[in-house]
């Protein structure tokens, strides 16, 4: 499927997904959006790519929604688009995703960051929500995710202030998972795919499925249900055949079944 | 054209003189911009591999210009974060040599910007002083970062709390300055150093810079998989295949910077 405003390739059962607007630092407009989510349906649908790397090209990850298309939306527009469906169409995606964030993560693009399952980082990457500047505040995700990530404090201060944080800082406060040269970030995380992809891909999915339950659950919903998985997990071949080569010494050959 | 400051660039060195030698070179507004400017365009232009900070006159410089500030500044922090950090920072970050000729006093900011340079070749007339607390304030403009790694704790309290000037002998002994030259080959020398440098493997300098300040602020543990990561970078540098390819065929290599 060809694609105008990102580019997608696959390889060893990863796909990377690069967001390819760089001279508009690859702002967040319904384009762009609905094409990322066509792309990650797809995989999804097709079943080879067992981990996706999401990037930008150029200097940005993502600075942010493209502010031109909102600038003449009224309140019930903003209310009666699909532009926050796209979203919860990318959270609901099953095969885990990694934010490559090779500079600006702002806004929107902050968020669609934090959406993904890890981070990892540029050093020379930066993270902010600078809504409040303009007059507004962030609307996919910013103020849930941030805060969970990084606490009440922080959270607060980012969000009210508008100022951006360093890579350090994202990994000193847990907002990303590692940084590393800028050079090298998209194979960091290509790697870190590729280890992934590697594993048992049932277990991969429901494992993402149950971290991602502590956000929305009670910790005794959130036991249950990861002792749910983990039963589960004894009816697949996956588990026979990754008990079987840890005790013979060997690695396993996971089928994904 | 910059007003405050002269810029020279030949064979791949860009030199930035501080130009405001009757007042030895302070610091206003306008000065901390455009060497803001200055070090922003040698950064991006590839054609610089080197850069050369040096004072017109007879001081390197007299830090930030008292006259100047007076009255019209509320936040001496404020200040600094538009006008010294920024410099300072840009220093540290460059990903090219930076060489500091100190040709005079270095006084105050002024000794931190020549503290901010890769490495210092000074004139046997210069003089380092930790002018602040004359002024009852503290060292500011990463003095207190680059002193104790440059001198170590005792020399760097010593240095911050007594104002005294250091001069360029003493400079040289306590490892404050790289290198120290008779004062009328001061700029013969330090171009000789530089245009070594520009002509050198500069991407994989730039890394270098990178790493070790990286390991400044880390444990072994971290610096080791820094480095490893970084090998990665230099290992695909053009430079690096010529660096080799000469190594075998014994000739010298010929480094571009990428």
């Amino acid at each position: 499927m060809p694609y105008q405003n990102i580019t997608v390739s696959t390889e060893d059962g990863i796909a990377v997904v690069t967001l390819n607007r760089p001279d508009v630092l690859n702002a967040l407009n319904q384009a762009t959006m609905d094409e990322l989510v066509s792309a990650l349906e797809e995989f999804e649908r097709e079943g080879s790519v067992r981990c996706i790397v999401l990037t930008g090209a150029g200097r940005a990850f993502a600075a942010g929604a493209d502010i031109k298309e909102m600038a003449g939306a009224s309140a019930p527009e903003m209310l009666a688009g699909y532009r926050f469906q796209q979203w919860e169409r990318i959270r609901k995606v099953t095969t885990p995703l990694i934010a490559a964030v090779n500079g600006f993560a702002l806004g929107g693009g902050c968020e669609l960051a934090m959406l993904c399952d890890m981070i990892v980082a540029a050093e020379t990457a930066q993270f902010g929500q600078p809504e409040i500047n303009l007059g507004i505040m962030p609307g996919a995700g910013g103020t849930q995710r941030l805060t969970r990530a990084i606490g009440k404090s922080r959270a607060m201060e980012m969000v009210l202030t508008g100022r951006p944080i360093s890579a350090r800082q994202a990994e000193a406060c847990g907002l990303v998972s590692r940084v590393v040269p800028a050079e090298t970030v998209l194979d960091e995380a290509k790697r870190l795919a590729k280890e992934i992809a590697a594993k048992g891909a049932v277990a991969v999915r429901l494992a993402k499925e149950a971290v991602l339950k502590a956000f929305d659950t009670h910790l005794e919903g959130g036991l249950d249900y990861e002792r749910k998985c983990f039963y589960l997990l004894f009816a697949t071949e996956d588990r026979s055949e990754g008990i079987a080569a840890f005790l013979e010494k060997r690695r396993p050959a996971f089928k994904g079944r | 054209m910059p007003d405050t400051i002269a810029l020279e660039q030949a064979n791949g060195v860009l030199t930035i003189t501080l130009n405001r030698p009757d007042v030895l070179n302070a610091v206003n507004d306008l000065l901390a911009k455009e060497l803001q400017d200055a070090l922003r365009q040698g950064a991006r232009d590839a054609a610089v591999r080197c850069l050369i900070l040096t004072g017109a006159g007879r001081g390197f410089c007299s830090g930030a210009d008292l006259r100047d500030r007076a009255g019209a500044i509320t936040s001496y922090r404020e200040h600094l974060q538009a006008t010294f950090n920024p410099v300072i920072l840009a220093m540290r970050t460059i990903e090219k040599p930076v060489l500091a000729a100190v040709n005079g006093v270095a006084a105050g900011a002024g000794c931190s910007l020549a503290l901010a340079a890769d490495l210092r070749v000074a004139s046997d007339r210069a003089s380092f002083i930790e002018l602040f607390s004359r002024i009852g304030l503290v060292p500011d403009s990463g003095s207190t970062w680059f002193l104790p790694h440059l001198v170590g704790l005792g020399k760097a309290l010593e240095m911050t709390y007594t104002a005294d000037p250091v001069d360029a002998s003493e400079a040289l002994r306590i490892g404050l300055v790289n290198r120290v030259v008779p004062h009328e080959a001061l700029i013969s020398k330090t171009m000789e150093l530089a245009g070594r440098l520009a002509a050198g493997p500069t991407k994989a300098y730039g890394l270098t810079k990178r790493a070790i300040t990286y390991a400044l602020g880390a444990t072994l543990e971290q610096a080791l998989e820094y480095e490893a990561q970084l090998q990665d970078v230099a290992g695909a540098t053009a430079d690096h295949r010529e660096g080799v390819a000469a190594f075998l065929q014994k000739r010298q290599p010929k480094y571009e910077g990428r």
